[in-house]
């Protein structure tokens, strides 16, 4: 019998350990949002919001812990969930097991969201904080009437390069076809971005509807394949920062994580154009707390919360009180905020439809094999 | 013939033990890179207490495997008592093979199986939240139970069928019996099925990926979700104070089995003086 109680007793401990611990995490300094903002009317409800993994200022590094000053403020519990990408979170929610009351996709997946009638229109009269969002991210293709989205972050695709190991300065998609740099040059490990970068070099249209065209991107990716050291997504960061590899594309507001550990990496948005994406706030159908939702959501583009997110993230936030303030240390960095003239042409992913999709999912396949 | 032994044996530890070695260095590592080695420093052990989220994680992965290996303990002995007491011999070989089968499927078919049905039967309830944390528990216990009768099973197979018998002969309740008698005799086997159970509920990523609702994230779903930008090293710090938990847990397990191993070669010994 004393085995079996020493082994109760030890995880009883570790378990008390743990959640004493988890409970003294908080801190009780003032909200940086006033107290009395928000109606407590909703307190003891609960949100289920589902968000990208890393995504929001979590209170690591001594940053701002988003969730948590929503709940003190409100009273309302948030039920905070995160997803690696947004077919996932499409998956989930087609699934209509789990009722989600914010999501945060990204343009292309809100289109298909919208046209699979799965998202609820957000009451903007709600949201006081709304006239922050600078009109340039109002209105885009994906929501044309602007019922159903909020801007949450924005970037744009470019290409990192280590300065110590490639010549000059290069500004084109080609610098990954350049056999110079063989072993040495890294590529997404996701269809959509992987096309992109040949469509962008072969002035295609990255939401072409012809097959052919696809065809003309996979025969150039194949092209590249024996010269790849790899196709990687998240190993990018270590990579780039270790010196192990000389060339890899990615997002902008990475690129900024990456340099900090590294300072001999350069970026830059290639000529010939680029994608651009949005990922911005909904709320979906199933919604069972759209009350709170619209609270949280008009909580996020506070200014204090906006800018704690944007420290955060590293992303371009299209929050107007951010980009003007003096307390955020990115302010005016040419790499998330470049001047106009300094601009490349920019595409936004459209959703394509399944047969187009499954198409081009098959030549990816392919070009996958080619690699190894 | 001797040094290839040893060295044969070095070379397995070290590929078991070098990547653990290797995680449990860079936690101290005071950058985040995983090359170089700035110095010495606790800086991510303390991010990791001060980050309430992935406290919250763990002590969700925690609780599940707590609840879930002793839920399956319970229903798992239970049920390997009744498959033993079987009168035909068909009947119990067809139950144990179907018991068996959960194991041998591969992780996601369980997962979208179980999935599937959880909406399926939400749907006739006429509800749209019915993924949670007790679909995840239920989930949990399902891919445990297995485990546990295949632990108790070959100890109740050791057991003296009849010395239940004699113990109802000489009075007990069956009851009693079963308490006395029979659970004294397969107590390893229950305890290594629920440390079996603990440990396959603390680190199972794929049943719980499709399984998981809105309120209840556990720590492998949490750090899958971190893959698109970077896994922090703070991750390796909480990786590291898992491993040497474990370790204690395991080394204080098998010094009370030492302990009462010897106590039972005792007591044998003198019931045959006896």
């Amino acid at each position: 019998m004393r085995r079996w109680v020493s082994v109760i007793l030890v995880t009883a401990l570790a378990l008390c350990c743990v959640m004493g611990l988890a409970s003294c995490g908080g801190s009780d300094e003032p909200g940086i949002v006033p107290e009395g903002t928000y109606s407590r009317d909703l307190a003891g409800t609960t949100i289920n919001v589902y968000n990208w993994g890393e995504y929001i200022s979590d209170g690591s590094d001594d940053s701002l812990d988003v969730n948590e000053e929503f709940e003190k403020l409100t009273g309302i519990r948030v039920n905070y969930s995160m997803y690696e990408s947004n077919e996932v979170m499409y998956s989930k929610l087609k699934s209509e097991a789990v009722a989600y009351d914010v999501i945060i996709p990204s343009d292309y997946m809100i289109a298909r969201l919208l046209n699979e009638d799965m998202l609820r229109k957000i009451d903007f009269s709600k949201l006081s904080n709304y006239h922050y969002i600078d009109p340039k991210y109002r209105d885009l293709y994906f929501d044309p009437t602007n019922e159903y989205s909020v801007p949450y972050n924005v970037g744009m695709v470019g290409i990192i390069y280590n300065t110590t190991m490639v010549e000059g300065t290069p500004d084109s998609w080609s610098l990954m076809w350049d056999e110079k740099y063989s072993d040495n040059i890294l590529t997404f490990n996701n269809s959509r971005d992987g096309f992109a970068t040949a469509q962008f070099l072969l002035g295609l249209d990255v939401n072409s509807t012809d097959k052919a065209t696809w065809e003309q991107a996979a025969e150039k990716l194949k092209e590249q394949s024996p010269i790849l050291q790899g196709r990687v997504m998240d190993e990018i960061f270590n990579k780039m920062e270790n010196n192990n590899a000389a060339i890899a594309p990615y997002y902008a507001g990475d690129f900024l994580t990456m340099q900090e550990i590294n300072p001999d990496l350069a970026f830059y948005y290639p000529k010939e154009g680029t994608n651009i994406f949005v990922d911005s706030i909904c709320v979906p159908a199933s919604s069972q707390n759209y009350e709170a939702a619209m609270m949280y959501i008009n909580f996020l583009l506070e200014p204090e919360i906006a800018l704690a997110n944007a420290e955060y993230i590293r992303y371009a936030s299209p929050n107007t009180a951010v980009v003007n303030s003096d307390d955020y240390s990115l302010k005016g960095n040419e790499i998330l905020y470049p001047a106009a003239e300094a601009t490349v042409p920019v595409e936004y992913y459209h959703d394509l439809d399944p047969e187009i999709r499954s198409y081009y999912e098959t030549l990816w396949e392919d070009i996958v094999r080619s690699t190894t | 013939m001797k040094t290839a032994q040893r060295v044969y044996t070095a070379l397995i530890f070290i590929l078991i033990y070098a990547p653990l070695a290797v995680m449990i260095l860079f936690s101290f590592n005071s950058t985040s890179s995983t090359s170089v080695f700035a110095g010495l420093s606790f800086k991510w052990y303390r991010e990791l207490f001060s980050n309430s989220d992935t406290l919250e994680a763990l002590k969700n992965t925690l609780l599940l495997a707590f609840v879930s290996s002793i839920a399956a303990t319970l229903l798992g002995t239970v049920t390997a008592v009744g498959i033993y007491r079987m009168r035909s011999r068909v009947t119990r070989e067809i139950i144990k093979s179907v018991t068996n089968i959960p194991m041998m499927n591969p992780d996601i078919v369980t997962g979208v199986s179980l999935m599937l049905l959880f909406v399926f039967v939400g749907r006739l309830l006429g509800r749209t939240n019915t993924l949670s944390f007790w679909t995840l528990l239920i989930s949990h216990i399902t891919f445990n139970l297995p485990y546990v009768i295949l632990n108790v099973l070959p100890k109740l197979r050791q057991t003296d069928r009849h010395l239940h018998e004699a113990a109802l002969d000489l009075g007990c309740s069956p009851v009693e019996a079963f308490m006395k008698v029979t659970l004294p005799a397969i107590r390893s086997g229950i305890v290594s099925g629920l440390l079996m159970a603990f440990t396959l509920s603390l680190d199972d990523f794929i049943i719980s990926y499709y399984t998981v609702g809105a309120d209840f994230q556990t720590l492998p779903l949490k750090i899958y979700a971190m893959t698109k930008k970077t896994v922090k090293p703070d991750m390796y710090a909480l990786s590291s104070v898992i491993f040497f938990t474990i370790l204690i847990l395991l080394m204080l397990i098998n010094m009370a089995g030492m302990r009462s191993d010897n106590n039972s070669n005792g007591s044998k010994k003198s019931k045959k003086k006896v």
